[in-house]
C-alpha cells in the first residue's frame, strides 16, 4: 500500500465522518425477507465517536488491478469471445454527502447473467450459466471518484423467499472509501424496471427516495453507437467534517 | 429562504445477498483466472513485525447456527499500533502489513481464520489510549446492512480494563461478547447476531 493517491498538494482528511441517517437505511429486522429474521441484532447499536480505527481505512494501488478486471464482458471470456446479453457501460461518480468526489477508492461488483443466474455452487436457478461470463469486476476511481465499466445487463432471477419473489435486474457494489467507518454494500437498479417496487429486499428501504438513489438512469448520450448503451450510477458515501481551522484537535 | 446546504444522502445499503463471494473472493467462489488471488485473504508475511497470531471467527444466528455465507472484514493497527492509512498522521506504518484482511466463513462449518499479527495500542480521540483491538465487518445474506464490531483480547485484561470504548458498555457483562478467549496462538471469536449472548454492535 501507498499514499501514492494523495498529491503532495493534497493532504488527507481527517475530520469525523458524519453520523449514519439509521432512518434511510433498511433497518436490520425486516420480516418480509425472511432471513433477516434471525439475523438481525435486537439490541440497540451503541453510538460510538469516532477513533482512529474508524477514520482510517485501506488503501488499494492499481497495482492490483489487471487489464480486463472492469470489463465483465471479456473478462472470463475464452480467447475471441465476449459474454452474452445486452452490452452496457455503467459509469458514474464516487461522491461523499458533501459532494466531494472520493478519488482511489476500490469499488468491487458482482452480478448474474444475461439470464439472472449467477456463476456459484449454491446456486439452484435453471437458466444456464453462460461459459463466457464469470460475473465480478473491480475498478480504482480517478482523481474526481469517477468510474467506469462495460458489462451485460443481469436478467432478473427467482429467490426463495415468498412463494413467488423475484428480483429485479441489479448489480451488487462494494465500496471502500478512505476510513473504514464509510464501508459499505449495497445494489444498482435499472430505470423503468417494474420488478424494482415488488421486491422484499429493495423494500427493506423506506424511503422511496433512498430506493430512487439507487436507481440508474438510462444515459443515452453516453451510449457507445452500435456497442453498448449506458446507465449512470453515482454512489454516495458517508461524508467528513472539514478540518476548517488548523489548531482544531483531531476529530473536530 | 435559506441558502441550501446542498449535503447529498449516503446510497442506502443492501443485503450482500448469499453470493457475495462471486464478487469479493471470486477464487474461493471458483471462478479462477480473473483475479490472482483474492483480495484480502493473506495479511503477513515473513517481513512482517509483530507477535503472530490466528483469529477464528464465527458468526451464529438466533437459532445458534454459524453463518455459511458471511463474508468478514478486520482493519487492524500494526504491532506498533499505527494504521497503514493516508490519515493516520502518527508515523510510518510497518510497511509489510497492510492491516486489512478479509474472508469468507466456509461453506461447511462457518469458521474463517485469519493469519494476522497482534495490533499495538491506538489513542482514543481524546487522548487516552484503547486497549488493542481488530475493527470487524460483517456481511452476508439476510444482514441488511453491514455490522460494526471489535475484537477485543482476552489476555489484555489491564489494557482492556482502562479501554475507553469498552468502559461505555453500560450493561458490564456485555463487555465479555467483544473479548476473544486465547488458546495458544487461537484467539476465538464468536459473533453472536441475536440472543442472551448478542455481541455489542456499533454505530460508528
Ligand atoms: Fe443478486
Amino acid at each position: 500500500m501507498t499514499n501514492s493517491r494523495f498529491p503532495a498538494n493534497r493532504t488527507p482528511e481527517i475530520g469525523a465522518i458524519f453520523p449514519r441517517d439509521r432512518n434511510w437505511h433498511p433497518p436490520a429486522l425486516t420480516p418480509a425477507y425472511k432471513t433477516s429474521v434471525l439475523r438481525s441484532p435486537r439490541r440497540p447499536l451503541l453510538s460510538l465517536d469516532n477513533t482512529l480505527s474508524e477514520l482510517t481505512g485501506p488503501v488499494f494501488g492499481h497495482s492490483i488491478l489487471g487489464e480486463l478486471d472492469n470489463d465483465l464482458i471479456h473478462n472470463f471470456a475464452g480467447p475471441g469471445e465476449s459474454a452474452i446479453g445486452p452490452r452496457i457501460l455503467v459509469y458514474g461518480r464516487l461522491l461523499d454527502e458533501r459532494g466531494i468526489g472520493i478519488a482511489g477508492a476500490l469499488l468491487e461488483v458482482w452480478q448474474a447473467n444475461a439470464g439472472g443466474r449467477y456463476r456459484h455452487k449454491k446456486e439452484t436457478y435453471l437458466a444456464p450459466l453462460d461459459p463466457n461470463f464469470g460475473g465480478c469486476g473491480r475498478t480504482i476511481t480517478g482523481e474526481d471518484g469517477s468510474y467506469c465499466f462495460r458489462t451485460i445487463q443481469p436478467g432478473p432471477y427467482p429467490w426463495p423467499n415468498g412463494p413467488n419473489d423475484w428480483r429485479p435486474a441489479h448489480i451488487h457494489f462494494s465500496i471502500f472509501g478512505h476510513g473504514f467507518a464509510q464501508r459499505l454494500i449495497t445494489q444498482m437498479y435499472f430505470e423503468g424496471d417494474p420488478m424494482i417496487w415488488r421486491c422484499p429486499i429493495v423494500r427493506t428501504i423506506n424511503d422511496r427516495r433512498a430506493i430512487e438513489g439507487l436507481t440508474a438512469a438510462l444515459d443515452m448520450e453516453a451510449t457507445i453507437p452500435m456497442d453498448a448503451r449506458a446507465y449512470k450510477f453515482d454512489i454516495v458515501l458517508r461524508g467528513r467534517r472539514s478540518t476548517l481551522f488548523e489548531n482544531r484537535i483531531e476529530g473536530n | 429562504m435559506v441558502q441550501a446546504l446542498g449535503r447529498l444522502k449516503e446510497s442506502a445499503s443492501q443485503t450482500a445477498g448469499p453470493y457475495v463471494h462471486i464478487g469479493l473472493t471470486p477464487n474461493f467462489a471458483g471462478i479462477s483466472g480473473v483475479y490472482e488471488r483474492d483480495l484480502g485473504t493473506a495479511m503477513v508475511s515473513d517481513k512482517t513485525r509483530g507477535e503472530r497470531i490466528r483469529v477464528n471467527i464465527r458468526v451464529i444466528d438466533g437459532a445458534g447456527s454459524p453463518l455459511k455465507d458471511a463474508l468478514v472484514e478486520i482493519w487492524q493497527a500494526d504491532a506498533a499500533g499505527i494504521y497503514n492509512a493516508p490519515s493516520d498522521l502518527r508515523g510510518s506504518a510497518d510497511p509489510n502489513f497492510t492491516g486489512w484482511g478479509r474472508l469468507p466463513t466456509d461453506m461447511t462449518t462457518g469458521e474463517c481464520l485469519f493469519e494476522t499479527i497482534k495490533p499495538g495500542r491506538v489513542p482514543f480521540f481524546d487522548g487516552r489510549m484503547m486497549a488493542p483491538h481488530l475493527t470487524v465487518w460483517i456481511v452476508a445474506r439476510g444482514i441488511n446492512i453491514g455490522l460494526h464490531t471489535r475484537m477485543y483480547f482476552s489476555d489484555e485484561e489491564t489494557a482492556n480494563a482502562e479501554d475507553p470504548v469498552l468502559m461505555r458498555i453500560e450493561q458490564r457483562e456485555r463487555v465479555s461478547t467483544l473479548v476473544a478467549p486465547r488458546d495458544g496462538d487461537i484467539y476465538k471469536f464468536d459473533i453472536h447476531l441475536q440472543g442472551i449472548n448478542e455481541t455489542v454492535f456499533f454505530d460508528i
